[in-house]
């Protein structure tokens, strides 16, 4: 079964970019448009793995972070943020709201594969 | 939702994402202190950076940064929020759309002059540019002889936040042939053991080429928080490290009931609303094929009429009702609120005011209208027309105003209301009103009017949207743009609609559009008149009463009925036609009206309602007034479709023509 990845980015021409990346390396993709949604589809399904943008309306991602973290039928889901960020003070903060890794913007589908690959294994 | 193509998505959503910029950038010029718009600014223009980016709109991301870097110091409190900053990123927004619709051209001088104001405009320098990615301080040593041994703990927490040690392990593992070794020394004692913290170590050597950073990288994500030790393999050391060793099964052992750890699936929560995008070509194809089932359908419908078969019938009528469902709901796919019509001319009021140098404050209501989507696409261009027009010439500078006892600042008022089939839009000002004496003198040097003509007031008002017709004594940069007044006039019409003014010297004027709500198919009242067969709006109807022979020979020559008291002028529209036919013994009045203005049209025959699928005429009948476009029936003739707002002003016309007369 092919692992399922919920992105959660306010940008929808983003979401699509890495649908298209996603779902041509054979992930099944969830798509949610900013924090709050991303929690609401977070509290109704188990995902393989979640990518998030950190600045978003209604719920920024370092929130929703938190919230997936205390989420029983999330454990140990993990979770790459998108940054734009170089200094290390916002990969701290996503760090210590439980994210397990990022991907820096811009950056092209085999970088994005690369992570995913990561941070899921084998 | 399928895959389409990213860079056009991009650039669709970068266009909101400028119009909300430019929105909180508005709001913010308002209110300097508040710092949610400086947030909300500043995350738009993070976004755009982000994505222009990710799409190669390089130029555009170089050029967002500096902005967005000097809305982040405003953020952090570095430097305050001024006015000349929210001026200068009005003109950047401007710059970016340019930068994404045009990306070919040379932007390079236009980019440098705004940059240029941004560091006036702010305190703080914000020259730096983009940096580069973070970069992982990767200790550039050279290739181990032979591969590395790695020894780590992970942080407790890494499992719970979704590092996967077996996955790092495997990393290690495909840079080369490895030994691993799980480290147990700090399992803890059971009563003290928390099963979803990392409690255990590795030890691993890997045989590989692959210099320091690569394994540096395996751990990219949690090396500045666990511990990790790495060093060059010496050839022929081998002896075990001094920890507890297990083997490669109990590993599996502990792994399995690490995952089985992870509980699943639970209560499925309430769902969200979920939009999709589908583009506009889509919506009006979709409406074609709407109208093409409605013309079918009512094809059908006159079979099944003539028919005595019952389940034909019913079929017919079932699916009739369907056809109208189907249609009310493509209109309200169709339909968009105002508001996002009324939000483009903020900036235009705000560019006007700094133009004019006039105080100008834009008011707004009935935002939640809704109107279809092409309709408010073409209405644009008009109200931008019709706004700076009351901008230009309606309001009075500062001075003016003073000495004219009103407020300082001058007032724009769009309001927006629905009436029946139809939207009312207007467009108000607290200036100084129409100058009548100023438009007769210009319409009669124009040669519109002859000298002394006589005109009821708003025949006299709307001559300023006669083509060649301008009011202005001079022409300024605002108002005087090639596009006259009739431009406007001519395409309120071509959207069925009307145009209504109200003015009163030295109070302001009000310019009112009725816009119908939808361009492409309306209810209908089927009459007949002669041998003729007509469509009346539905929504203008206002009701059917009988007009006996006997009465109808009475009240010739003064066609009136009084109608719970109120005189309401009539027209036969038999006559009007010229049919030629007899009037019928059993004539009908079928009264409709548009706002206040009622009158009635006396036709032959009520047939029922219709739903009429609206075909503009062809260039050659439009200057035909009565007749706002033509339908096909079920039985493929063809049916006028009557104009009722020009039948009420011949109506009224007549009434007051009479009323002159006795």
């Amino acid at each position: 079964m092919s692992a399922s990845v919920l992105t959660v980015d306010d940008s929808a021409s983003l979401r699509m970019a890495i649908r298209i990346a996603l779902t041509g390396a054979g992930y099944k993709v969830t798509e949610a448009g900013d924090g709050r949604e991303g929690l609401a589809k977070a509290q109704s399904e188990r995902f393989d793995m979640i990518l998030t943008d950190l600045n978003m309306p209604n719920m920024d991602g370092l929130s929703m972070i938190k919230e997936i973290r205390k989420l029983p039928t999330q454990t140990g889901v993990p979770i790459v943020f998108l940054t734009t960020e170089s200094d290390d003070g916002i990969k701290q903060q996503a760090k210590m709201a439980g994210a397990t890794g990022w991907l820096v913007k811009p950056f092209v589908p085999e970088q994005l594969l690369r992570v995913v690959q990561k941070v899921l294994g084998r | 939702m399928s895959a389409g193509d990213p860079v056009a998505a991009f650039k669709t959503e970068a266009d909101e994402l400028l119009d909300q910029i430019e929105q909180d950038l508005l709001d913010l010029g308002g209110n300097l202190q508040d710092a949610d718009l400086v947030n909300a600014v500043f995350r738009g223009l993070h976004t755009l950076k982000g994505s222009g980016a990710m799409f190669g709109f390089d130029k555009l991301a170089g050029f967002t940064h500096h902005c967005e870097t000097a809305f982040d110091n405003v953020r952090k409190g570095r430097a305050p929020a001024t006015a000349e900053l929210v001026e200068v990123i009005l003109s950047a927004k401007d710059h970016m759309s340019a930068l994404i619709h045009q990306s070919d051209d040379d932007h390079e001088a236009a980019s440098a002059e705004i940059l240029g104001r941004l560091r006036a405009a702010i305190d703080i320098a914000s020259d730096a540019p983009a940096p580069a990615p973070a970069a992982q301080a990767a200790s550039p040593t050279p290739a181990s002889a032979g591969g590395w041994r790695v020894q780590f703990y992970l942080p407790p927490d890494a499992m719970a936040n979704g590092t996967n040690p077996l996955a790092l392990v495997d990393e290690l593992r495909d840079l080369g042939e490895a030994e691993v070794r799980l480290v147990t020394d700090r399992l803890p004692a059971l009563d003290e053991l928390v099963p979803t913290e990392c409690h255990f170590g590795w030890d691993v050597t890997v045989v590989t080429d692959a210099p320091r950073s690569a394994i540096e990288d395996v751990f990219i994500f949690v090396i500045d928080d666990m511990q990790l030790d790495i060093s060059p393999l010496e050839p022929a050391v081998e002896e075990a490290a001094a920890a507890d060793v297990m083997t490669p099964e109990t590993e599996n052992v502990v792994a399995a009931a690490v995952s089985a750890a992870s509980p699943v699936k639970g209560k499925p929560a309430e769902k969200s609303v979920e939009n999709v995008r589908v583009p506009a070509e889509r919506l009006d194809e979709l409406m074609d094929r709407v109208g093409e089932l409605v013309i079918a359908q009512s094809r059908l419908f006159q079979l099944a009429q003539n028919s005595i078969d019952m389940s034909l019938r019913s079929v017919s009528e079932e699916i009739g009702l369907l056809a109208s469902e189907l249609r009310d709901t493509m209109m309200v796919l169709r339909m968009v609120p105002v508001s996002n019509l009324f939000g483009r001319f903020r900036r235009l009021i705000h560019d006007l005011a700094r133009d004019t140098g006039k105080i100008i404050e834009l008011t707004t209501e009935g935002e939640n209208v809704e109107l279809d989507k092409t309709v408010i696409e073409r209405l644009a261009d008009p109200m931008i027309h019709l706004i700076r027009n009351s901008c230009d010439h309606g309001l009075e500078d500062a001075e003016g105003r003073t000495a004219a006892g009103k407020p300082e600042s001058g007032r724009i008022h769009l309001r927006a209301q629905q009436a029946g089939g139809e939207v009312i839009i207007s467009i108000e000002d607290d200036g100084r009103g129409m100058d009548r004496a100023r438009i007769r003198a210009k319409a009669e040097a124009n040669g519109l009017i002859q000298p002394g003509q006589v005109l009821s007031d708003q025949e006299l008002l709307q001559l300023i949207f006669a083509p060649g017709f301008s009011t202005a004594a001079q022409v300024t940069s605002l108002s005087g743009r090639g596009v006259g007044m009739d431009v406007v006039k001519r395409t309120i019409e071509s959207l069925r609609g009307q145009i209504d003014i109200e003015s009163v010297e030295g109070a302001g004027s009000t310019i009112r559009l009725r816009i119908p709500l939808t361009l492409a198919i309306i209810e209908g009242l089927l009459v007949r008149v002669g041998e003729g067969r007509y469509v009346l709006p539905l929504a203008t109807v206002e009701e059917c009463i009988e007009l006996s022979l006997e009465e109808d020979l009475r009240s010739r020559g003064r066609s009136f009925i009084t109608l719970r008291d109120r005189l309401v002028p009539f027209l036969r529209l038999r006559e009007l036609f010229a049919t030629g036919t007899k009037p019928e013994a059993f004539q009908k009045i079928v009264v409709v009206g548009i706002g206040a203005e009622k009158v009635g049209l006396v036709v032959d025959q009520i047939i029922g309602n219709h739903q009429t699928v609206i075909k503009s005429m062809s260039p050659l009948h439009r200057n035909v007034t009565a007749f706002g476009g033509a339908t096909i029936l079920g039985d493929g003739n063809v049916a006028l479709i009557l104009d009722v707002a020009q039948l009420v002003a011949l109506g009224q016309n007549q009434e007051e023509r009479l009323r002159a007369a006795s």
